[in-house]
């Protein structure tokens, strides 16, 4: 049972399936269906992996998966090329640059910096949009947006938590 | 020699160099997409067309199962609500009638004016419909996969209206499915009018529900309620779309509230209209023997040819 428990995880397993399910979810969300005349919430799931990649163990892997996840990102919503690669590296980047700080914390802990990796996502994608469009995106969307896609730690905690059970080199 | 026999075998950098070495190399590569993604004919333009190709048969094989679960529930919440309904539709049709005899009036002295005037009306133009499949709605994209493309004859530009007014433009063509840039979208700009003033404006999106009005050129020009349609300036969509309605924001910009958002947008018109100069015969636009215009200092030559004025007597 120990000898299961402590298995290397595949990098199927660390970088390939958080993608697809993060593509998967934002598929279902991007679906044209109003539940008694509201819209669907449209978080950024990609964020997710993007912060949990960042708190395990680092590799050349990751920063790769979140530009072809950003790409992909922006091809399904139909935004300007380019912007989600930087905002999802610039969350990972914020995140790695904290990883010793963040070693060990608690859940509380851990959801306000991960609000705050996608805090720096949005800064950078509003600054992207920005500068494509000429002029600022509204700020209440970008807010609506920042705080569903915060929101989503819990999967990024209960995929943390697998990790940090299946892998010695996560802990 | 592999490099491991060489003198740098035995170096094994921290794992987090090679992970910082990765985000450097990925941040440029993201940084190089985003240039090379705003040229218009760059590398990446045909990227977008490719991806709405595969996407949209997901989207409607998704979307299918969830909008007949919708309707369904349309159909109970209709029969549960069957009563208060009745008695709603009985007002509106009492309304509906007395509005149906002022139409008739309308019309009938619309056409009598136009007759007397001599007025061209536009001839009507071709239209495709579709259904839209997917949806972003984040703030920094505003657009929706419709499941029609340039099979059916529409083209970039073409304007998408729901049965309420205005939702968009076509963004992207692909054979089967098209991509509406919707008049939120932080890129989408349209050149609108006031209904009661004939004041210009340009619907500008910005990722939020409700787009501004830019470029009004009087201090106060609008009143809330204001009906906005679009002007036809520039010959970017017909003139006198229905967009939506005036209203001041809490920041102090005019605003529209969106015809189009009065519904689920599951199904969409596509105007096949590319500017004025189809609504014309190609014939009657053909160039033609210009008459000679004289100059502020005519050539002797000029002068020779043009037919002397007529004097009095």
């Amino acid at each position: 049972m120990i000898a299961k428990a402590l298995r290397p995880i595949s990098p199927g397993q660390w970088v390939v399936m958080p993608m697809i399910a993060s593509l998967g979810g934002s598929i279902l969300l991007a679906l044209p269906v109003r539940i008694a005349g509201l819209q669907l919430p449209e978080p950024v799931f990609a964020l997710v992996p993007a912060f949990v990649w960042a708190l395990g163990k680092p590799s050349a892997a990751p920063p790769f998966a979140l530009l072809i996840l950003g790409l992909a990102l922006d091809l399904l919503w139909g935004g300007a090329i380019g912007v989600w690669p930087c905002a999802l590296l610039a969350a990972y980047a914020l995140t790695l640059s904290a990883r010793r700080i963040l070693a060990g914390q608690e859940f509380i802990a851990l959801w306000g910096a991960f609000a705050l990796a996608c805090a720096g996502a949005f800064v950078v994608g509003f600054l992207l949009v920005a500068l494509r469009a000429g002029h600022a995106p509204n700020l209440v969307g970008v807010g609506l947006q920042f705080f569903a896609s915060a929101a989503m730690f819990p999967f990024a905690w209960r995929l943390l938590e697998r990790y940090e059970a299946t892998d010695a080199r996560y802990r | 020699m592999s490099l491991r026999d060489g003198p740098f075998g035995e170096i094994k950098p921290p794992l987090i160099w090679l992970a910082v070495a990765a985000l450097v190399v990925a941040l440029i590569a993201g940084l190089y997409l985003f240039v090379a993604g705003g040229e218009k004919r760059g590398p990446l333009a045909g990227l977008g067309r490719s991806a709405d190709d595969l996407t949209a048969p997901v989207g409607k094989v998704l979307s299918t199962p969830i909008a007949a679960a919708n309707q369904g529930l349309g159909i109970v919440g209709a029969y549960v609500l069957a009563g208060s309904q009745n008695q709603q539709l009985r007002a509106d049709l009492a309304a509906a009638l007395s509005w149906r005899d002022e139409t008739l009036k309308l019309r009938q002295e619309n056409a009598r004016l136009r007759a007397l005037l001599g007025l061209r009306t536009e001839p009507p133009i071709a239209m495709v419909a579709a259904r839209t499949v997917l949806d972003a709605r984040g703030p920094f994209s505003n657009s929706r996969l419709a499941d029609a493309g340039s099979d059916q004859g529409v083209i970039e530009g073409n304007p998408a209206l729901s049965e309420h007014g205005l939702v968009g433009r076509i963004a992207g063509v692909g054979p089967q499915v098209s991509r509406i840039m919707l008049l939120t979208d932080v890129e989408s700009r349209v050149p609108v009018m006031i209904a009661r003033t004939n004041g210009r404006a340009i619907l500008t999106g910005d990722g939020g529900p409700d787009p501004s009005l830019a470029y009004l050129r009087t201090h106060d020009p609008l009143h809330t309620g204001d009906r906005i349609i679009t002007s036809g300036d520039g010959g970017v969509v017909p003139r006198g779309l229905a967009v939506g309605a005036a209203v001041k924001g809490a920041d102090g910009v005019w605003r529209v509230i969106l015809d189009a958002d009065a519904a689920p947008i599951d199904f969409v018109r596509i105007l096949l209209f590319k500017d004025f100069a189809q609504l014309a015969r190609p014939a009657t636009l053909a160039p033609t023997t210009l008459p000679t215009t004289a100059t502020e200092a005519p050539e002797p030559a000029v002068n020779a040819v043009v037919p002397p004025t007529h004097t009095a007597p």
